[in-house]
């Protein structure tokens, strides 16, 4: 950065002596504008609102992980961390209350996973298909209905699940009840679909033709293509797209608390009625006593899954960068 | 310059709406001869609103209460919402609401709290309701002593054939933390014995009455509880022993009046303060023949 900052002031002044202002250089992207008011025009006002609205963006986001920090983090002073992360124990409104979440970590994570491992080869299969083997008319007809299963309200899934997949999954498996992690996890599977597709879609056409041409050139067939040439170099992409999914599936609260079966132990298989992280923090929060301990646990909770989803994040975002990068 | 002129006017028009929302009701503007010439005999001069926020189990009733009395005094407006003893409990002390239902009585902790932000909970006893036990109509089971309820509920009773039933595991279907039905059936059948006593690991907290009920309905191998009023012919209710030498008593509007039926508990508004002005007039309404009436008509107890 100091390095750098010579060569900075030389283009300020380059761009300013060519009578425009170099926005892209500062830190703030304000500080021009102040530096000229007498360059108060239009162009800068709306220069001026847009950084603005960028920078509010920020702010508000930091507010709001501080707010969960100061909110969630007193409840260590109170319960060791390590037992609230690695036991199983939950009875908030007992007296006193216990507070261990591993059985909703492991209740997330389990629904998580199902929903991945039935949705990742759907979904890759259905890009492949749109990509590919669709004509492009059936393209145009078909990618938007999947992207509109995404704006599917996840209540009207939860109720599907409760009123038709439950009793399904409950003979198909012979289980004591249908409210279970594998009805949540198929139900999950439908709201990360739409992403996966969507987003391997547009990795798989981002492959350079060329790829495709010297595979058919070399007489290898339309599967051989998909399969050995253009999935290989899609896979960051459809891994970006994959770490999204399990990012909406995991945030997931409406679909679990109505479907997964509300039970507090640790699940043992997945076909165990379980608890996940959301549906906890949905149910329990709005009878918490403000401030209250059990009131800290949840945002302590919430803590805990802010970390896994910034987690999972970040990894697409390293991924995405990574094959922008090799295709730039 | 247009586009960034409507961008700044989209939170002016959400403030606007927010509150035209808040303001609209608080100012009726009904004025009392038109009112009086729609229903002559009720006392149709009052006017104001009135929230009501608390427990699932009253939430239909308080909504027929409000119905019927919005229909006889036009000027009144009152709002009812569900969620729960512990959220009207939360709002009365945060202000948010006017009257809690609560079907379970404040606890010390929760008064203590409200004498805090300057609220003085009253609680108005509006009505009786019995807690019934449901099973499957398949399920063989008619009769549970006090102690057999609560080991299934614990945990120590995990098969129907411990009780004379079919070999099959018991679907333990409780309601959640947030209902006034999950505390009052913790304190009177779980820890009637054993203070300690807290639902099992296995227990499944579902999130509404409705919910248990839907799932009581179509498994044979489920046992819950929600209050009498979501009593229906798909469920059966059992019928409870306060100990097994004594007899067995089904939930009755009689036997909950009569105090026969073990696991009966009463409802109430709570007010901060004691009532007054409309509010007053309301509770009266739903104390008096005609409130009580719609207490009866939805399976719930007159208050003796």
């Amino acid at each position: 950065m100091r390095r750098a900052s010579g060569t900075e002031n030389q283009k300020k002044r380059e761009g300013r002596l060519a009578g425009k202002t170099v926005v892209e250089n500062s830190f703030f992207g304000i500080h021009p504008l102040l530096a000229s008011p007498k360059k108060f025009s239009k162009e800068n006002l709306i220069r001026w609102i847009i950084t603005a609205t960028g920078w509010i963006t920020v702010i508000i986001l930091t507010l709001i992980m501080l707010l969960l920090f100061t909110e969630g983090l007193p409840i260590f002073s109170t319960t060791n961390p390590f037992s609230f992360i690695f036991t199983t124990d939950w009875y908030p409104v007992s007296d006193p209350p216990v507070f261990g979440i591993l059985s909703f970590i492991v209740g997330s994570l389990m629904v998580t996973l199902t929903a991945l491992v039935i949705a990742v080869p759907i979904g890759v299969a259905a890009s492949a298909f749109l990509a590919e083997i669709a004509t492009p008319t059936l393209r145009e007809i078909i990618k938007p209905i999947i992207e509109l299963l995404a704006g599917l309200p996840s209540i009207v899934l939860g109720f599907i699940g409760f009123l038709l997949l439950a009793p399904v999954v409950q003979n198909a498996f012979h289980l004591s009840t249908g409210l279970n992690g594998l009805t949540a996890g198929i139900m999950l599977a439908f709201i990360c679909l739409p992403t996966i597709v969507s987003i391997s879609e547009d990795s798989l056409s981002a492959v350079p033709k060329e790829y495709k041409e010297a595979a058919y050139a070399l007489g290898a067939t339309k599967w051989q293509t998909i399969r050995r040439v253009l999935i290989p170099a899609a896979r960051s992409g459809i891994m970006a797209s994959v770490m999204l999914g399990v990012g909406r599936a995991i945030g997931e609260t409406m679909v679990v608390l109505m479907v997964a079966g509300g039970r507090l132990a640790l699940p043992n298989f997945i076909t165990d009625p379980l608890s996940a992280m959301t549906g906890r923090i949905a149910i329990e929060i709005n009878n918490a006593v403000f401030g209250g301990l059990q009131y800290q646990a949840l945002f302590a909770m919430g803590i805990v899954l802010f970390l896994m989803t910034l987690a999972v994040n970040i990894i697409a975002d390293l991924v995405l960068e990574k094959q922008r990068r090799r295709y730039a | 310059m247009k586009r960034n002129l409507s961008i700044l006017a989209i939170p002016l028009v959400i403030i606007l709406l927010l509150t035209s929302c808040s303001s609209g009701p608080s100012t009726p503007t009904i004025s009392p001869t038109s009112t009086s010439s729609s229903s002559p005999t009720a006392t149709s001069s009052l006017s104001g609103t009135i929230v009501v926020k608390g427990s699932d189990t009253m939430v239909n009733l308080a909504g027929v209460w409000a119905e019927t009395y919005q229909s006889k005094n036009p000027g009144v407006q009152i709002t009812v919402s569900g969620g729960g003893s512990g959220i009207g409990i939360a709002a009365l002390i945060d202000g948010t609401t006017d009257v809690c239902d609560n079907s379970r009585p404040w606890t010390q902790e929760e008064v203590d709290k409200a004498k805090i932000k300057g609220v003085n909970p009253v609680e108005t006893k509006v009505a009786l309701d019995g807690v019934a036990v449901v099973v499957n109509p398949q399920n063989p089971i008619n009769e549970l002593t006090l102690e057999q309820l609560a080991a299934i509920f614990v945990g120590n009773i995990v098969n129907w054939k411990e009780l004379g039933g079919a070999d099959a595991q018991i679907v333990v279907l409780s309601r959640d933390s947030n209902s006034g039905t999950h505390v009052f059936f913790k304190e009177h059948v779980l820890q009637a014995k054993d203070k300690k006593a807290e639902y099992g690991k296995q227990v499944q907290f579902l999130p509404t009455s409705q919910s248990i009920a839907d799932e009581v309905a179509r498994n044979p191998n489920a046992i819950g509880y929600y209050g009498m009023g979501y009593l229906s012919l798909e469920q059966k209710d059992v019928a409870i022993k306060k100990d097994s030498s004594s007899p067995a008593v089904k939930p009755s509007a009689q036997t909950v009046k009569d105090g026969t039926y073990p696991i009966a508990r009463p409802l109430f508004c709570t007010t901060n303060g004691q009532p007054s002005g409309v509010i007053a007039e309301y509770l009266n309404w739903i104390l008096g023949p005609e409130g009580q009436r719609i207490v009866g008509e939805l399976e719930f107890v007159t208050i003796p």
